[in-house]
């Protein structure tokens, strides 16, 4: 009897094993488990969100390897350095486009766009520009504009309308107190604010990055930089930089940058990016800071300091209207074996309706079915910022040296700004002679 | 070398053990038990370096492994030792070690004296003051940070306390002047429980008989404490520093969280720099020399001082 039961079971486990066999890895082909990359911040817990969707719709499985910002190039371009295939898809910064061409970490997905009708013309020409192609402007995709980013500014709406600040404001500059329209405006008024005692607290004028380990610094500095018209070449692709990086709008630009910083922001921000510009603003320290438009859905949705209490505003212009650029691309990752999958998630991402609910939930669509709405500007108080940052936006290098020219940069505008070594002129022209090194070592001198 | 280590593996191997297994020589029984040992040395410690050493004299860089790699001779080597931000980078280690081993020996020593003596609570004292040394320089490193903040920070008030300054006129780890001193004192606050532990045991290994015959001849306590004392802790000294100067020459997480070798590249120590150049800059080849030359520096200086030590101990 048992060796009957025995074989009545063999013979059902074989018969399931071969329905399996014939059932199962269809399914199976079709669903997989994926996993994105990308920073841990606000924006990525609006793609969780989004995600559900895709899963729901596919019946592949999202999982999500989020990295804190300062850690983030190094453990994602060590992954992608290894050949690692942590992850199926990356939202990788601007700058590692180039690398991540050329290095062939990520797939060129130019035949995937043809196959799925998926034109890049439906994306703001900046971002695609910047977070897609490589060589710069070429027709050579290697990402989709997945995240739209620039730096911009916040302030204190409630501490700018009232009436005793406005008054005293008027008595100091003999101006009234608003949005700065300039870059010099805006050191006016951030020095009007500093260390003012306001509500019997002591206040500071402006948290500015001045980071040293990763980017922040470059990233703060660039946006006076750039509104004084710097250029990283005389012609694009020449490299030929004296001149352009160390002229002398350049070199008063860097010097704006030093007293914004040393008259104008609270004590010991001497190593601050982002997470220090939110802790600044949120704690009631300064009356202005700057950061990513990514962050301001979460600051306008703070029940402390956001709503009626903050407003938001442009990179001021100076000699011209110009802002840093920020955001990313998602591509796919050429050690993947699950590339197919990962495609899928890019093609249903890059969909009209899609990129509307992505907006809604708080990441900032390049898609221009999303821009050109006409509700668009109205839909946040920060949304017609956005748009006329985007139309201005300048990066970094995204040359697959970019680390070098970035940890140069980092070192020379910190010297210089922080640690009050040398002069503007002086930092800007041993940043040349850093940069031309770096692209004589590449052949490109 | 390798055969006369291998016949005396061979000779102290019980022949009753090698004859029970049939066919295998005592020679090649040894190699079985050495070899796998033999073999890990080669592999992680002497492979790697000689393939380091080979990386030294090209351009190779591990983020771009499909480039062409090329032998560019000593160009890495030449280029090092010219640059002056390198030189800069080893003037900031050398005055970290000299001060952080200064600060901490004198301070250790004198410690390791007073807790030395009999009184009461001295076990709970040693165990207090031991503390610092069990935290990890990760947690330190973030600790001091806020006890460092201008606007927050403890450490501020206390020396507006004694000074009168006002707390926030002064930035401990945004100065270009008191970075570097941020970083020694933590260490030293870290470290010298270390140091102390090991002047504790110099001073609890010198038997009491000397001191009494030093009694008997009417040594001053002065007199005692140079010519017994001081000789006869000096190798533990000397052994100290030997510890905490490698510890600190590659000093890399505590200053990381602290200035993050900032500001500007004022607390850029060595192994800072070199990690840059290797993991942020990704130039392999490049930073191969840089870590060679460390390597040689080190290797040379720790010879000349356990030579020394040597000489020291046989006194």
């Amino acid at each position: 009897m048992k060796s009957m039961k025995f074989l009545t079971a063999t013979a059902l486990s074989g018969a399931l094993g071969m329905v399996g066999a014939v059932g199962l890895p269809a399914a199976a082909a079709q669903a997989e488990d994926l996993t994105l990359c990308w920073a841990a911040w606000d924006p990525a817990n609006a793609l969780v969100e989004l995600s559900k969707q895709f899963e729901e719709e596919s019946g592949h499985t999202m999982n999500f390897e989020f990295v804190p910002w300062p850690n983030f190039a190094d453990r994602m371009l060590n992954e992608l350095n290894s050949g690692g295939q942590l992850c199926d898809l990356l939202i990788g910064d601007s700058q590692w486009i180039g690398g991540g061409a050329e290095a062939g970490h990520y797939v060129k997905l130019n035949d995937f766009f043809d196959a799925e009708g998926i034109s890049m013309d439906d994306f703001a020409p900046a971002t695609v520009y910047a977070y897609s192609t490589w060589p710069k402007g070429s027709e050579n995709f290697y990402a989709l504009p997945a995240m739209g980013d620039a730096n911009g500014w916040f302030y204190r709406k409630d501490w700018f309308e009232r009436e005793d600040i406005r008054a005293a404001y008027l008595a100091e500059t003999g101006e009234e107190l608003r949005e700065p329209q300039t870059q010099r405006e805006l050191l006016q008024i951030a020095q009007f604010f500093q260390e003012r005692e306001i509500d019997g607290q002591t206040r500071y004028g402006a948290a500015i990055f001045t980071e040293r380990g990763s980017e922040g610094i470059t990233m703060g500095a660039t946006g006076a930089l750039y509104a004084w018209g710097f250029q990283y070449e005389s012609e694009p692709g020449s490299y030929q930089m004296d001149g352009v990086v160390n002229s002398a709008a350049a070199v008063e630009a860097l010097e704006f940058y030093k007293e914004l910083y040393e008259t104008a922001t609270p004590p010991g921000y001497t190593d601050s990016y982002m997470g220090e510009s939110l802790d600044a603003f949120k704690s009631g320290q300064v009356a202005m800071a700057m950061n990513w438009f990514a962050f301001f859905p979460g600051l306008y949705a703070d029940p402390d300091i956001g709503g009626d209490t903050i407003d938001f505003f442009v990179n001021p212009p100076q000699e011209v209207e110009a802002s840093t650029l920020g955001g990313q691309g998602i591509s796919v990752v050429a050690y993947s074996e699950k590339q197919d999958a990962a495609l899928e998630y890019i093609k249903w991402f890059a969909q009209p309706d899609i990129q509307a609910q992505w907006w809604e939930l708080g990441g900032y669509s390049a898609h221009n079915s999303v821009l050109n709405d006409p509700g668009f500007v109205d839909s946040q108080p920060f949304a017609g910022d956005f748009l006329e940052a985007m139309a201005n936006v300048q990066d970094f290098w995204q040359e697959p040296t970019y680390a070098e020219l970035l940890l140069a940069m980092q070192r020379r505008l910190h010297d210089y700004v922080v640690a009050d070594q040398g002069t503007a002129q002086e930092a800007l022209d041993l940043l040349v002679e850093d940069w031309t090194e770096v692209f004589e070592d590449e052949g490109k001198l | 070398m390798a055969d006369s280590t291998m016949d005396r593996v061979a000779q102290a191997t019980p022949p009753k053990v090698a004859h029970k297994i049939k066919g295998l020589s005592d020679r090649a029984i040894a190699w079985i038990f050495v070899g796998p040992t033999i073999f890990l040395l080669l592999a992680i410690n002497i492979f790697p370096l000689i393939w380091t050493i080979n990386l030294s004299f090209t351009n190779f860089r591990a983020n771009r492994p499909n480039r062409e790699v090329d032998y560019v001779g000593l160009r890495n080597y030449e280029r090092i030792l010219t640059d002056s931000d390198i030189w800069m980078t080893m003037q900031a280690t050398a005055h970290f070690l000299f001060w952080t081993i200064a600060l901490q020996v004198v301070i250790g020593f004198a410690l390791a004296y007073l807790i030395n003596k009999k009184f009461k609570g001295n076990d709970l004292w040693t165990t207090i003051i031991v503390l610092p040394m069990m935290l990890s320089p990760a947690v330190v490193g973030n600790f001091w940070t806020f006890l460092y903040q201008p606007q927050i920070g403890v450490f501020n008030y206390i020396i507006s306390f004694f000074t009168g300054a006002d707390p926030s006129s002064f930035e401990m780890i945004g100065s270009v002047t008191l970075a570097p001193w941020a970083i020694i004192i933590v260490d030293t606050w870290m470290w010298t429980p270390f140091v102390m532990l090991i002047c504790l045991a110099g001073l609890r290994s010198i038997p009491d008989y000397i001191y009494e015959a030093a009694e008997i001849d009417r040594a001053s306590k002065f007199r005692q404490f140079w010519t017994i004392t001081v000789p006869m802790v000096l190798p533990f000294l000397m052994l100290a520093v030997l510890f905490r100067g490698i510890e600190n020459f590659k000093m890399f997480d505590l200053v990381v969280q602290l200035t993050g070798g900032g500001p500007g590249t004022v607390t850029e120590l060595t192994s800072i720099n070199l990690k840059r150049e290797a993991f942020e800059k990704w130039r392999t080849g490049y930073a191969s020399a840089y870590a060679i030359i460390l390597f040689v520096t080190v290797f040379g200086l720790a010879s000349i001082y356990v030579k020394a030590l040597n000489k020291v101990k046989e006194r």
